[in-house]
């Protein structure tokens, strides 16, 4: 539905993104990390044809974007960040206004906006006007807005700021419901959202895609990935730890607690982790240790994210 | 789909959301209610609508070139700085919709409550013809040519609108640039540039002012040169208001 080639923007002398390339196609849904000002919005705001790239392509479905504007915006709903209304009408007047705009009139501008205000749980606040709604309220209205066409594709950008945790809770699960027959493209910082909700995630950093995978491959390439934890009940940590490290499937064993026991050994390669938990077992019983927990770290996105986006930490960028 | 066909709705949207934002707040009312009082006074209390013991509006008319030069800056001011910073600029150029037709539904929008206004003035009309008996032919021309002149103004005051968030800094570079409009044509300062600048010169420099031209319609001949005039005002505003905003998308 989307493919973006060779995507670079530069503001004055800064290159706020340079050289961005993806695809994405139906049923997907991509988060899109990175630090603030990493080009998030930028690379949004280009692909929603709001602001013209230095260079580069952009598709969406058939359309050209920069050769062909309107029947590719008429594809993409679009959540601005800050989530933008106007403030003197009314919700039902803005949602009726957004419908209007996408060609919709009569019947099926009223189904386009019942359905919209009933996916975002509007209906309280429908003929309010919106400069007394409260943040939460406003930034559904303009999700509303968004999905208001039912849109092939959805750009998201920072769908769940400043909503409460009830609120986070149920975008999210309309974004996983709505992404199974749409491409949705959405920023976000907070990592659990993006394990919750997408099928791939890209991290951006300084305007460039420094990682572009499943979650759970992301999550692989974590320090701590494939990492097998063990507690026990009683024992010398240090001794076990010199033991476990005996093992030909382990790199290094880290002592993390002396009382009560807890050890972590490293596997050699991360496809050695289940090996490396095999021998761990096997070692526990031989030696009758009083095995409490045992568990292969999965490696966490925050891990990832920080060692790849930190500035001082510029080698493991490539 | 066939996106020209939809041209014409989407400005009728955009001018009905704008129309509605108008009277939602009290900018037009404002207007109307300024626009009439001023005019009032200045017809009567200055301009010597009675003593001057003739039925005609001329002492209503002359007065237009003036009251725009605030009042229509004061209403175009927030057309796109509002927009900007409000950020809902951003929705509505990434609605499938050409800029294009974001401009002129929103010029026409607020050129409609400038008409109104004009529109209210209407007991003058029943008036002069209930004292006298005026050229009608003249009066129905000065109407023409004033709701050009607003139309001018207007799209002076979109384009500096559309080059700065700040509402007070639009304002105040719409009415220099109008008071340009005016004042190029003025004769007080045309005689002070014909004491240095050639006849051409001065010529050419007040052409393109209002003046010249809304007088000559306001003796009630309607030149395809003066109606051309100020089409040509607002097309040209308009043009650069796009240009503006391309700019400022572009970075």
């Amino acid at each position: 539905m989307i493919e973006v080639r060779n995507l670079t923007k530069h503001f004055g002398s800064k290159v706020a993104v340079g050289g961005v390339s993806f695809k994405l196609e139906k049923g997907e849904v991509l988060g899109f990390l990175g630090p603030n000002g990493a080009g998030k919005s930028t690379t949004m705001r280009m692909i929603t044809g709001f602001i013209p790239p230095t260079s580069g392509e952009i598709r969406v479905g058939e359309f050209d974007m920069l050769h062909n504007p309107l029947p590719a915006k008429a594809l993409i709903g679009y959540l601005p960040e800050n989530a933008p209304s106007y403030s003197d009408m009314t919700v039902g007047g803005f949602l009726g206004f957004a419908a209007e705009m996408r060609g919709l009139s009569g019947e099926a501008k009223k189904k386009a906006v019942s359905r919209a205000v009933e996916m975002c749980f509007l209906e309280n606040v429908l003929h309010q006007s919106i400069e007394t709604l409260s943040k939460g309220y406003r930034h559904r209205t303009c999700f509303a807005q968004s999905i208001i066409h039912d849109p092939a594709v959805l750009i998201l950008d920072e769908p769940t700021d400043g909503l409460d945790p009830n609120q986070k809770h149920e975008v999210r699960s309309l974004i996983k419901r709505m992404g199974e027959t749409k491409a949705i493209i959405f920023s976000t910082h907070i990592l659990e959202e993006v394990e919750a909700v997408c099928s791939r995630a890209i991290i951006i950093d300084r305007g460039n895609i420094v990682a572009n995978g499943t979650p759970t491959e992301l999550k692989r390439r974590a320090v701590d990935a494939g990492a097998v934890t063990l507690r026990f009940g009683s024992g010398n940590a240090k001794q076990i730890a010199a033991k476990l490290e005996g093992t030909p499937a382990a790199r290094k064993v880290m002592v993390l607690s002396e009382n009560p026991p807890v050890v972590r050994a490293f596997p050699k390669t991360p496809e050695s982790a289940s090996d490396l938990a095999r021998a761990a077992f096997e070692l526990a019983g031989k030696e009758a240790w009083t095995v409490e927990d045992l568990h292969v770290e999965e490696g966490r996105l925050d891990d990832i994210f920080r060692s790849i986006t930190l500035p001082d930490t510029k080698e493991v960028r490539q | 789909m066939n996106f020209t066909l939809n041209s014409q709705r989407h400005i009728w949207t955009i001018a009905k959301r704008e129309l509605i934002g108008f009277f939602a707040s009290p900018v037009a009312y404002v207007f109307v209610v300024v626009f009439l009082l001023l005019s009032g006074f200045f017809t009567f209390m200055i301009g010597g609508f009675f003593e001057r013991g003739q039925a005609g509006l001329e002492p209503f008319f002359v007065w237009h070139p003036w009251l725009y030069l605030f009042l229509v800056p004061a209403m175009g001011m927030r057309m796109w700085s509002e927009e900007r910073r409000m950020g809902t600029i951003e929705l509505l150029l990434t609605f499938p919709i050409t800029p294009w037709q974001a401009i002129a539904g929103k010029f026409f929008a607020a050129w409609t409550v400038i008409g109104l206004a004009l529109l209210l003035t209407f007991p003058l009309v029943i008036t002069v013809n209930y004292l006298g008996s005026p050229d009608n032919g003249v009066i129905t021309a000065s109407y023409i040519g004033s709701f050009l002149m607003a139309g001018a103004y207007l799209a002076v005051a979109s384009m500096t609108s559309a080059m700065t968030r700040n509402q007070v800094v639009s304002f105040i570079v719409s009415v220099v640039a109008c008071l340009f409009l005016i004042l190029a044509g003025w004769p007080p300062v045309t005689n002070l540039l014909s004491s240095w600048a050639s006849p051409v010169v001065v010529d050419a420099i007040a052409s393109f002012s209002v003046m010249a031209h809304f007088d000559a319609i306001q003796k009630g001949v309607l030149d395809t040169r003066d109606l051309l005039y100020f089409v040509s005002v607002i097309v040209f505003c308009l043009f650069t208001t796009s240009v503006i905003i391309r700019a400022h998308r572009a970075g």
